[in-house]
């Protein structure tokens, strides 16, 4: 399995990453390097097992669904703001 | 000094909580502009928390400087992970480890550099400038925590740093500073507040010169929080008593002066042990990690999109514009290559490949550590196979080469076990790390084990 050209690109524009052609020169290699490593997993056998998403067994935690008030500032860290909404780009 | 002898003078009314701050700050200020151990230095939390101190000196950790790995959130003061996606960011809240530390005592000193996000394992993956090794400045402090573990091995007041890690970011700079962390079970501490780099993998512990001052850490922060869904219930357990120990094989083929060394701290420990096989663990712990750490971390970063908090840019441009311009200017070279590997591996026709099959290896790597444990209370292994590189031998390393350094450490990350980092002593005048793996819960057993050892 190789990561080419029209992939990286179909992958960075799904991250919204910007790459220019140097970029991408430099950084193919390295990633199919890296996906090399990747690829060691596929000579073991894992038929039956079942995947640990965590390490530990979790629980869910459930709080009382009571309506609590909102005392910190959420827009504090924000530029693009208007009365009491965050603002971002036109969507049409 | 140690913690428990200074916060005992602290008590007492012997040692001002202000004078010592005001030394330690002085001493930051001095040094680091040639070590670059701080992002931000919080002087005027730190001494208005001494003051009250010295009015009423109560607590576990009274007057006790602490240093916070850049990725812990503290109310109104800026917290960035070193990246510059996060400049000017000031958390609306702050994390429960600080909230604890703050309750039983302790002095909030500043917020300590690392690699971006905690891409890396040399800390020269920040946005800030590289923090240098305290022994030898041509080399690094080892990554990702690496400002924390650099001013805890060059500071002769007392200070404890808190670290986070999620492959290896505790164990290896303290390794290669020379000093001692502890990584927790995962579940342990809980991650509220922290910003995380990878869900299932991230875990706050402690970097200290001393081992009592780490466990002294350690006991304050532990412990159930219901504001992190992954914080565990259980307890830890009792039994802190270590009769066998295995000795990972697999990690012993690497330079045979760091070899000895460490078979040589085992003789001294007057303790039997055994060499034990972890094939599965040696062999796939890297891939399995790097594909869930990527896979994670690519999620994570969605949030940065110049919305709600980190950097913006003006409303003018286009809907996708928008966010991949700020993406692309603010993210460094090695959080793109992570954003774009982890969201391949989760790509429909490439998930069952990587990210599922990471999912199940780890699955058999837990189930083979856990299975030496029946055996063994502890598992022990180098904890780096190098000690701390140069500069120059780093920038040469490609970044495959680079995560293969973190061969030892990924195992126990991935498993959620939790592992000492100890000094093991010096090759070409600089440290070596030793790292006892415990199972899960079993912290006590790896801090008795510390004891034994002496620091």
């Amino acid at each position: 399995m190789k990561i080419d050209k029209k992939i990286l690109s179909a992958v960075a524009n799904n991250a919204r990453i910007k790459l220019n052609k140097k970029e991408e020169e430099e950084l193919l290699p390295q990633l199919n390097e890296i996906l090399k490593i990747f690829s060691q997993l596929q000579g073991v056998n894992t038929k039956d097992v079942e995947p640990s998403f965590q390490p530990l067994q979790v629980k869910n935690v459930f709080r009382e669904d009571k309506v609590e008030s909102c005392k910190e500032d959420v827009l504090a860290n924000v530029k693009n703001k208007e009365d009491r909404y965050f603002k971002g780009p036109k969507a049409l | 000094m140690r913690a428990k002898e200074y916060i005992t003078g602290v008590k007492s009314g012997k040692i001002s909580a202000v004078n010592t701050v005001k030394s330690i700050l002085s001493e930051i200020k001095k040094i680091n502009n040639d070590y670059n151990y701080f992002n931000n230095v919080t002087e005027n939390l730190a001494l208005e928390l001494a003051e009250k101190i010295d009015k009423n000196p109560k607590g576990k950790l009274a007057g006790l400087p602490i240093s916070l790995k850049d990725d812990i959130c503290v109310k109104g003061v800026e917290t960035t992970c070193s990246s510059n996606i996060l400049r000017g960011y000031k958390p609306i809240f702050n994390a429960t480890v600080v909230n604890k530390l703050i309750s039983e005592g302790a002095v909030i000193i500043g917020k300590t550099n690392q690699d971006a996000f905690g891409f890396g394992s040399f800390n020269v993956n920040t946005d800030y400038k590289v923090p240098r090794n305290p022994r030898d400045k041509t080399r690094v402090t080892g990554g990702s925590s690496g400002g924390a573990a650099g001013f805890t091995a060059l500071t002769e007041f007392p200070h404890v740093a808190i670290g986070e890690s999620t492959g290896g970011s505790i164990a290896a700079p303290c390794s290669f500073c020379g000093i001692q962390g502890l990584t927790p079970t995962y579940g342990v501490v809980s991650r509220y507040g922290l910003i995380d780099y990878a869900n299932s993998l991230d875990k706050i512990g402690v970097i200290g010169k001393y081992l009592d001052d780490v466990e002294l850490v350690f006991d304050v922060i532990k412990g159930k929080d219901n504001k992190d869904s992954t914080s565990l219930y259980d307890e830890l357990s009792s039994n802190n008593e270590v009769k066998t120990i295995g000795l990972i094989k697999e990690t012993l083929d690497i330079d045979p002066k760091i070899k000895d060394l460490i078979l040589k701290k085992l003789d001294e420990l007057n303790i039997e042990y055994e060499k034990i096989s972890l094939p599965l663990a040696s062999k796939y712990s890297l891939a399995s990690y790097y594909v869930i750490a990527m896979a994670e971390a690519s999620t994570n970063l969605n949030k940065y999109c110049g919305m709600r908090y980190g950097q913006e840019e003006k409303l003018n441009l286009s809907y996708n514009e928008y966010f991949s311009n700020v993406r692309t200017t603010y993210f460094n070279k090695e959080a793109k290559r992570r954003i774009i590997l982890g969201t391949f591996t989760r790509m429909a026709g490439y998930r069952d490949a990587f990210y599922l099959k990471a999912m199940k290896m780890r699955t058999l790597i837990i189930n083979e550590y856990k299975k030496a444990f029946r055996r063994y209370d502890l598992i022990v292994s180098p904890t780096m196979p190098i000690i701390a590189p140069k500069f120059s031998e780093v920038g040469k390393l490609s970044p495959a080469e680079s995560y293969m350094m973190d061969v030892m450490t990924v195992g126990p990350n991935l498993a959620g076990l939790p592992h000492l980092s100890l000094n093991a002593g010096d090759f070409n005048k600089m440290p070596v790390g030793i790292m006892f793996i415990g199972n899960h819960l079993d912290e006590k057993k790896l801090l008795g084990m510390g004891k034994k050892y002496g620091i």
